[in-house]
């Protein structure tokens, strides 16, 4: 009895450290999805966390106090005197309002009250600026109107989709060929290569940057999808082709041992037979990638970095921190729209995500 | 005769070997300079683009071995494997094994790789206070950010083991993986944000003032505590990893053991430290390799965060620098080599790893 009752206690104090710990990990990006459907003026001015019911110090009333008061006297105001400094600063009476100079060479002072507001106001401008690329009117919260350029990001868009479709089949094609290869084919030297090929997992991408930079400036390479589509399938290519190779070396050799009886070519059982068997692991590989190179911006600041034609949203997104500085109405709508992608494919591909990740390195 | 239609039979092979591949290489070059130098609309082009090198990949693949096919069994058999390896091993080749040698050698040359100055570069590296800086910031990140990311992951996989809402807790930590670390960048830079004045709309500054404090720059503050908010992004990016693999593990604890210890009157957090942690090494062990892996090249969140300015670069912003900016191959390739020997211990170890595996060879 006693037992189970402190089980229930503990239940409730693990919910409540991980719920915590789970709110910590979403308000950065719940406040940037806010922000971006906040307009302008108003993310510079206000948190966007006031979107919310909250109590804010509201001016009830504005208070002459006699033109001659003397500032460097106790100045009194509804019965209690209070200081120059106090003042300035903002003073708490003792019936809960809030004393402050509304101007103090006018000598107004003004009566604020606690009250509940909101400063819920929301508009998709900030995504039809980043989109568009049109010109858009700000007003500012000085009421004065600035015109802005917007920044066209649909374009980018359609280039990061041209560069990580192609960046995630690609490699996965060229990884399975392989990885049968060195799971059901008999070559010499096949211990020694495969070995050679885990090896290169770890080189850092830093390592291959100088050299291949000038191979395909040579080639007329740089600044193509066919250059960054090559570079990403060969990055990608260690990782896939040992994550594929410890998936189909384990398919059972009596699976396709009748097809070889048949007289059925290597290619063959490899197009009609285990390409299909390894959609599952085909599928976590597949998505793995497909968030990498979708969030890569190293490969592509180098391999596509003086094209402005070809530039894929991270690049833009990056550009914008540099030279839009504090715009936040432009880099949070930016950003969510850099992020739209891998988003659906994470929820909706989770389990297979997370199955990938495990194939890949808790295995043994 | 037969000898005849043999020859015939070889000259028409040795046609086919030199003619396929080299068709191939004309065909999709004569339609990469079509799509490049075109003027299509975006869309047309990407469209294009993406059919092309889908379709591409298997037809070069697919043509090849038709040649191949053409071969008598004997020599079939021998050369079909390199047909399936041989587009995997070109590119790994020419991209990253070869790549490695001539950074190495780089690493030995001054800046326009010219001269050959010996070790001159290393000397630099580890004498020159931009330099040697980055080398500690990277130092930094590794330890404390892999020591963060393992152990808080930890902690989350054994709470969220005993939640009622264990999935979407899982889903919420493991979230950020799938945000790029650009996006991740603005989305903490706002958290950091810093106004002057007393309206805040950086949270952490706001919730500095409202406890009494005083707002700050936190990105470009002193050293060393700008490091160590930018490395919160790191560990706020990958503990879900983290955490997924060692929430697998825990699942694999057998039930009996647990409340074998529990029967024995162990306390939850003796059986985290005497059962938990021997069982789950292993799986400790791979994810530490893979951040430690994945933190030592660690370039994006820096790059958006500060541009490595205040004290704040890596080995990987300062190669980027050295390289792309101050146009010094020399430092550059040195720094990438200093890279890659540091990360020489945990390829290693992976190797290892491997053949405990048995390699799974047939």
């Amino acid at each position: 009895m006693s037992r189970r009752r402190t089980k229930k206690g503990s239940k409730w104090l693990v919910n409540s450290i991980l719920g915590f710990i789970c709110l910590i990990w979403i308000i950065p990006t719940a406040g940037l999805f806010v922000s971006s459907f906040r307009p302008a003026a108003d993310i510079l001015d206000t948190g966007w966390w006031t979107v919310f019911p909250h109590k804010g110090w509201e001016t009830e009333e504005l208070m002459s106090l006699p033109e001659d008061t003397d500032l460097k006297k106790p100045i009194e105001v509804m019965g209690q005197s209070y200081t120059d400094e106090q003042l300035k600063q903002g003073v708490a009476t003792a019936d809960g309002q809030k004393l402050e100079w509304q101007n103090r060479r006018g000598r107004i002072v003004d009566i604020q009250e606690k009250q509940w507001k909101t400063n819920a106001i929301f508009t998709l401008d900030n995504y039809k600026n980043v989109l568009g690329g049109k010109n858009y009117e700000i007003t500012q919260s000085d009421g004065s109107v600035k015109i802005e350029k917007g920044s066209n990001l649909t374009r980018a868009f359609v280039n990061t989709l041209t560069v990580a479709i192609p960046s995630t089949i690609i490699p996965i094609l060229i990884a399975a060929f392989a990885a049968y290869a060195f799971a059901w084919m008999k070559f010499p030297g096949r211990k020694t290569i495969f070995v050679i090929v885990v090896a290169l997992l770890v080189v850092p991408l830093q390592v291959a940057l100088i050299p291949v930079l000038q191979n395909f400036t040579a080639l007329g390479l740089n600044g193509t999808y066919l250059g960054i589509w090559i570079a990403h399938t060969a990055f990608g290519l260690p990782l896939s082709t040992y994550f594929l190779y410890s998936y189909i070396s384990q398919l059972p050799r009596d699976l396709f041992e009748s097809a070889f009886m048949d007289g059925a070519s290597n290619f063959t059982i490899f197009t009609k037979l285990i390409l299909p068997l390894s959609v599952p692991s085909i599928a976590s590989i597949g998505i793995f990638q497909f968030l990498w190179v979708w969030n890569d911006y190293l490969v592509s600041l180098v391999f596509i970095g003086s094209q402005p034609n070809v530039q894929v949203l991270s690049m833009r997104v990056a550009e914008m921190v540099g030279s839009y500085g504090n715009d936040w109405h432009l880099l949070t709508a930016a950003s969510f729209i850099s992020m739209i992608m891998p988003l659906i494919v994470f929820f909706a591909l989770q389990k297979y995500f997370v199955r990938g990740l495990m194939g890949g390195s808790v295995k043994g | 005769m037969g000898t005849l239609r043999s020859r015939h039979k070889w000259l028409w092979l040795t046609f086919l070997t030199i003619v396929v591949p080299v068709m191939n290489l004309l065909i999709h070059w004569r339609i990469f300079t079509f799509l490049r130098d075109g003027n299509l609309t975006p869309v047309l082009y990407a469209v294009l683009a993406v059919i092309w090198g889908v379709v591409g990949v298997y037809t070069i693949y697919l043509s090849l071995n038709w040649v191949i096919e053409q071969y008598p069994v004997k020599w079939r058999q021998r050369i079909q494997p390199l047909i399936f390896i041989a587009p995997a091993l070109i590119l790994l080749g020419w991209l990253l094994l070869y790549p490695t040698v001539r950074t190495l050698i780089f690493s030995f040359m001054d800046a326009n790789s010219v001269d050959f100055v010996g070790l001159s570069n290393y000397v630099a590296i580890f004498t020159n206070r931009l330099l040697l800086a980055a080398l500690r910031n990277n130092l930094l990140w590794v330890v404390l950010g892999t020591f963060s990311c393992v152990s808080l992951g930890l902690i989350i996989a054994v709470l969220a083991d005993r939640s009622s809402f264990e999935k979407l807790a899982k889903s919420i930590i493991f979230m950020p993986m799938a945000i790029s670390m650009v996006a991740s960048g603005v989305i903490w830079k706002f958290v950091y944000y810093y106004k002057p004045g007393d309206e805040q709309i950086g949270l952490l500054n706001a919730i500095v003032v409202a406890f009494g404090g005083e707002a700050q720059a936190w990105a470009s503050f002193a050293q060393p505590w700008n490091n160590l908010f930018l490395i919160v992004i790191l560990i706020w990016m990958e503990t879900g990893f983290a955490m997924v693999l060692l929430s697998a593990g825990i699942k694999g604890i057998p039930e009996e053991s647990l409340e074998a210890a529990r029967m024995d009157g162990a306390n939850e957090i003796m059986i985290f430290f005497k059962i938990m942690i021997p069982y789950l090494s292993t799986t400790i062990l791979s994810v530490t390799t893979t951040i430690i892996v994945f933190t030592l090249k660690i370039f994006d969140i820096v790059m958006v965060m500060t541009g490595g300015q205040y004290d704040t670069d890596v080995v990987a912003t300062q190669f980027y620098r050295q390289f792309f900016m101050y146009r010094n191959n020399g430092y550059g390739s040195t720094l990438a080599i200093v890279l890659l020997i540091a990360i020489i211990p945990v390829l290693i170890f992976n190797l290892r790893q491997i053949r405990k595996q048995g390699g799974g060879f047939s």
